[in-house]
């Protein structure tokens, strides 16, 4: 069908500037469709990256195990020891797991800890806090503490404490200086600060302090194994599959972050289905354009397409000129669109350097694939109407028109 | 002489009921192979609805029409349109060209749209035939840029395209000054004479009318004479 393509083109070049209208008309849609995209996009990148993306995305903890229970022979319960608030479960083969879930795809850092409660004390002054032992050289693996150091290292070597600068001030401390840790099984240590950051979260700048993992072991009386091992993933939305491979592999309990983050993910998809609303208003709105246009010119060349039937041309053919007209008309505005969508885009910063304040526009999440797709489907899909009707064109009344 | 088209006992009939106008009234006609026959008659006597059907654009109520030995009230749609295509041409009395197109586009159109697309064989063919109508300096100008004279002479050149058999002409030189309307009617006459292509040219003009060896006068929905 080039002889219909080629007629196509001759209708659209032959009123240039209503061309152009029209195509303009369509190129605003797709650039609408594109801004949505991309700023929903990278809304949910940065509301993620803000809440979720600091913390552990898969997280495999020991499972305390049941209080014993002494029974009687009657059945009723004699003694049963209750659940402390110390949590004594430990993953005793955590160095056989960790590169087995290394390897799972996806996975990015693991990162095995010990965890538990503690008082930090400087002179009279003492501060309730959560110790977690992590193993040198894995410091920043979950929580970016390096991104986030004001002072010092987030190295945390033998005898050296990291913590928060909230905590720091209440205590007075500076790097360099000592401070006395005692955990919750009352073993003691004297340590160094050697480092203090600022992460913009209150619980964590106020109340979490980091040691080595030897340390943890010390503070905690756990001679191997540890309590808890975080995964960080590639991709946030990952975690749920991931998780169950995990779980699969090494038949531990491994729980991803959206276990409990209903709301959050609530929230999301709300945000997510406002987006789609939108962006189909982006697109009636140019199947509409489109159809209206057409019909028009439909309406405008009757007399044309009258002399094409009477020289021989089908339905068919008549059709696929209409329809070719709109796909034209489709593509061009789509790519348009596109092109304009993604040079808008271009001044807002990376979705790796999203700022508070600015719009967290995300260039990468623009749909542009999808936008010309839709479009041309949706141009092709309005222009069935109008040629249908220019086919159905009587010759004889068109030509005396 | 061989015939090329039978008409016999057509009826057409517009609109039902009280508002009924019935156009034909059971008219026969016969065209023979390589005649150039003139339609005479009064406005609304029914020459143009005549060639509507003879030109397959419209059936008849009732009746029957053959050429080429095929039966042309029974066929379809697409039968009729690709027998359109290949037998009849048609030149009308306000040219009807494509606007957007050169006066070589609108002459190959009829092949182009057969064959899907514009062959160097049909280009040739075309330009033969605009040169053939003294446009030689007009092939690639732009059809809404002719003078009307011009544009007929355009229009018959894409009746002829397809080297139908039959061509059909309403009106051809209605629209043209004396000067013109001999141009074209010798034009036809030629290539009547040259391919036997055979012309029925309806018309008002008896001077016209006279070009032609044979005037077929419709009176009232019937021939007359």
């Amino acid at each position: 069908m080039l002889y219909a393509l080629k007629i196509a083109t001759r209708y659209l070049t032959a009123s240039k500037a209503q061309t152009a209208l029209l195509v303009l008309g369509v190129a605003v849609g797709v650039f609408i469709f594109i801004f949505m995209s991309a700023l929903i996009g990278g809304l949910a990148e940065f509301i993620l990256s803000r809440t979720v993306g600091d913390i552990s995305h898969v997280t495999i903890e020991a499972e305390d195990p049941d209080p014993a229970v002494l029974v009687g022979g009657d059945g009723h319960v004699l003694a049963a020891i209750e659940r402390g608030r110390l949590r004594t479960a430990t993953l005793s083969e955590a160095a056989t797991y960790i590169p087995l879930i290394e390897a799972v795809p996806g996975v990015v850092a693991v990162s095995p800890q010990i965890s538990g409660a503690g008082f930090l004390a400087r002179g009279a002054q003492v501060e309730q806090v959560s110790v977690t032992g992590l193993e040198p050289g894995r410091e920043s693996a979950i929580l970016n503490l390096r991104g986030y150091m004001v002072e010092g290292s987030e190295r945390v070597g033998s005898g050296v404490i990291v913590l928060g600068e909230t905590l720091a001030d209440e205590l007075s401390l500076r790097l360099g200086q000592t401070v006395r840790l005692q955990s919750s099984t009352g073993a003691l240590a004297v340590l160094t600060v050697g480092g203090i950051y600022d992460t913009g979260n209150g619980m964590i700048d106020g109340s979490s302090v980091y040691v080595s993992l030897p340390t943890a072991r010390t503070l905690f009386a756990l001679p191997q194994g540890v309590t808890r091992i975080e995964i960080k993933l590639t991709d946030l939305n990952a975690a749920d599959a991931t998780a169950l491979r995990i779980a699969a592999l090494t038949g531990l309990d491994a729980v991803p972050w959206t276990d409990g983050a209903e709301q959050l993910m609530e929230a999301l998809d709300a945000q997510a289905q406002t987006g789609y609303f939108l962006k189909s208003f982006a697109l009636v709105t140019i199947v509409i354009g489109v159809a209206s246009a057409l019909l028009l010119s439909t309406y405008r060349r009757r007399p044309e397409i009258g002399i094409m039937r009477a020289m021989g041309a089908g339905r068919g053919f008549v059709i696929f000129v209409f329809v070719t007209q709109g796909a034209l008309v489709g593509l061009m505005g789509g790519l348009s669109g596109a092109a304009l969508g993604y040079l808008a885009l271009l001044p807002f910063p990376s979705r790796d350097a999203f700022e508070a304040g600015t719009l967290p526009m995300d260039i990468t999440q623009g749909s542009y694939g999808l936008a010309i797709t839709l479009t041309v489907i949706g141009a092709i899909l309005a222009s069935i109407l109008p040629a249908r009707s220019a086919a159905r064109v009587d010759p004889v009344t068109a030509i005396g028109q | 002489m061989t015939a090329l088209l039978e008409v016999s006992g057509l009826y057409k009939t517009f609109g039902t009921g009280e508002a009924a106008t019935r156009v034909l009234r059971g008219l026969s006609l016969t065209l023979a192979e390589g005649e150039m026959a003139a339609l005479l008659g009064p406005s609304g006597s029914g020459k143009s609805t005549l060639l509507t059907i003879l030109g397959t654009l419209m059936k008849p109520t009732s009746g029957s029409y053959t050429m080429l030995g095929q039966d042309l009230v029974a066929a379809e749609d697409r039968a009729l349109t690709e027998f359109r295509n290949r037998h009849i041409g048609f030149v009308f009395q306000f040219h009807n060209l494509l606007p957007d197109f050169t006066a070589l586009e609108n002459v190959i159109f009829p092949t182009a749209v057969r064959e899907g697309r514009e062959t160097a064989t049909a280009r040739a063919r075309g330009r033969d035939l605009l040169v053939r109508m003294g446009l030689e300096n007009r092939v690639n100008f732009p059809s809404a840029n002719l003078s009307g004279g011009q544009k007929q002479r355009v229009a018959v050149a894409r009746a002829l395209m397809n080297q139908p058999e039959l061509v059909l002409a309403d009106e051809p030189t209605g629209n043209l000054d004396r000067e013109s309307a001999m141009q074209v009617m010798e034009l036809i006459a030629e290539i009547n004479r040259d391919e036997g292509t055979t012309f029925l040219i309806s018309t008002h003009d008896e001077k016209i009318a006279s070009l032609c060896r044979r005037q077929i006068v419709v009176g009232d929905g019937l021939v007359t004479g």
